[in-house]
């Protein structure tokens, strides 16, 4: 296709990776939301029934861990804290108001998106870790009670922390016109680079030149 | 295990709504008198026989527990504790350990799984094992020990007070095997009574701090113990003093629970909102 317009944002392999762990994430978090609260538990249907949804759960959480890895150890250079990244955090208000002209010039990726980069590495690595303290029937019946318990309580919390980011997630996406291609296509439009990651246009243009 | 036509269940797990409950049955409980237990283990064979159960032959580690621990297959077991609360004054305390059958069941709190655990109106505690789906929410969530975990078919097992037997008006299998009158079975206002007399003998034979145990952290328990030093519960085997269901578990399923449901659809509805107040944020030709 004609690119021109265009800036490459993703690679093949970052989209492939991405929409995998879209895939993985979306059996362990229904799974789990099924397990959470007995108005979701029609949600075992999909995974053929309750006993299934627990043999798979925990499986599927392993996979989203190793899936995200992927996208930890190539983007996460991109979402390390600097100090513009406080200046948009204090004009956050006026770009949830639509005003996104008002915000400083970001890089890739702004202050909102570097948050929830962190948020989900954090939160998935509380769930790995206390996902395994309680899986039965492996790990679960050689642990302290007291530990089986906090991490079960530790488990539901942050996977409802995370759930929350991903809603935010998809939101944004949805939200900032344009922005589903990155993921779709691995383009997007200069406009778009402009509006939205002026220094990342910046930086891009002058590499083509 | 038990039938799910039933039409007097108080509580059922991971349920929202109310249970078949139009039939009300007295509650009911079993009495153990661990003062007049003498270790026979009648109650285990009876269990067995009665339940249709043959646990795995296991080792002796030089106490008479037998088998060590409750198991899938071993819904009750006898503790032996030697305790020598005075010197030279060996007591052989035996307590009938297996579930206490709760008011305020901390295995039905925990469970996911929708009538995976009930609880009949006459306060019995039973797991249908069909619903079950062997995730151990119900070890979490009981503050005394007494679920256990199939290997072979990773089900929850524990003792039914055989809900089936009570069902059609007999006692539970134990009660009926046991030779000295240890446990006994009926109303619990009928075992409070039983049990107060009972404690007013230990206290005229010496025993000062005997006492019923029944424990008010879970609500009160459908299986209740005559101890003769009921002020120090956890000589008979770590029975524990003030059981009562974990903060974390409650904070979990009492708090967590609803709030995170509702958290993650106020997500959901506020971005739907926030699109149709401020609209798309479009930058040009796309």
């Amino acid at each position: 296709m004609d690119t021109t317009g265009y800036l490459q944002r993703y690679s093949d392999w970052d989209r492939m990776n991405h929409w995998a762990l879209v895939i993985l994430f979306f059996c362990t978090a229904l799974s789990g939301l099924a397990m959470f609260h007995p108005s979701l538990f029609f949600l075992a249907t999909l995974f053929g029934g309750g006993p299934w949804t627990r043999i798979l759960h925990p499986f599927g959480g392993v996979l989203v861990f190793v899936s995200f890895g992927g996208m930890y150890l190539r983007w996460a250079r991109h979402n390390t804290w600097d100090a513009d990244d406080r200046a948009w955090l204090d004009q956050a208000g006026a770009m949830l108001a639509g005003r996104a002209h008002q915000m400083p010039p970001v890089g890739r990726y702004n202050a909102g998106q570097k948050i929830l980069f962190w948020w989900m590495t954090v939160s998935l690595l509380v769930l790995l870790v206390t996902g395994l303290l309680f899986w039965r029937p492996y790990f679960a019946g050689y642990l302290p009670i007291g530990l089986v318990r906090l991490a079960t309580l530790a488990h539901s919390l942050t996977a409802v922390a995370l759930v929350i980011g991903i809603v935010v997630h998809i939101y944004a996406a949805i939200w900032v016109k344009g922005t589903t291609r990155a993921m779709t296509r691995g383009l997007v439009s200069e406009s778009w680079a402009k509006h939205h990651h002026s220094r990342w246009y910046a930086q891009m243009t002058q590499q083509k030149r | 295990m038990s039938s799910l036509q039933s039409l007097d269940i108080a509580a059922r797990s991971a349920t929202t709504n109310p249970s078949p409950s139009v039939r009300r049955d007295p509650e009911v409980a079993k009495l153990i008198d661990v003062t007049s237990c003498i270790g026979c283990k009648a109650c285990q064979v009876a269990c067995m026989q009665w339940n249709d159960l043959r646990d795995e032959i296991g080792d002796n580690d030089g106490t008479y527990d037998n088998p060590r621990d409750l198991t899938p297959a071993s819904w009750t077991v006898m503790r032996f504790s030697e305790v020598e609360l005075e010197p030279n004054r060996l007591e052989w305390l035996i307590r009938k350990d297996g579930c206490m059958h709760c008011e305020d069941p901390g295995c039905l709190k925990a469970c996911p799984a929708p009538g995976a655990i009930v609880k009949y109106s006459n306060g019995i505690v039973d797991f249908i094992s069909e619903n079950c789906i062997g995730c151990g929410s119900c070890v979490t969530g009981c503050p005394f020990d007494i679920p256990r975990i199939s290997k072979k078919d990773n089900k929850a097992y524990k003792c039914s007070l055989c809900a089936d037997r009570v069902t059609v008006g007999l006692e539970p299998a134990c009660v009926k095997a046991c030779p000295t009158g240890a446990i006994r079975f009926g109303t619990k206002d009928d075992m409070k009574e039983f049990a107060a007399v009972r404690v007013v003998d230990l206290k005229e034979r010496g025993y000062q701090q005997a006492g019923l145990y029944d424990p008010a952290g879970v609500g009160g328990t459908h299986v209740m113990y005559v101890l003769q030093h009921a002020d120090q519960p956890q000589l008979y085997h770590g029975l524990p003093a003030n059981p009562r269901i974990s903060p974390l578990v409650a904070l979990w399923k009492g708090v967590l629970k609803p709030l995170g449901v509702l958290a993650m659809i106020g997500a959901v509805a506020g971005s739907f909102f926030h699109y149709m107040k401020v609209g798309p944020l479009e930058s040009g030709e796309d």
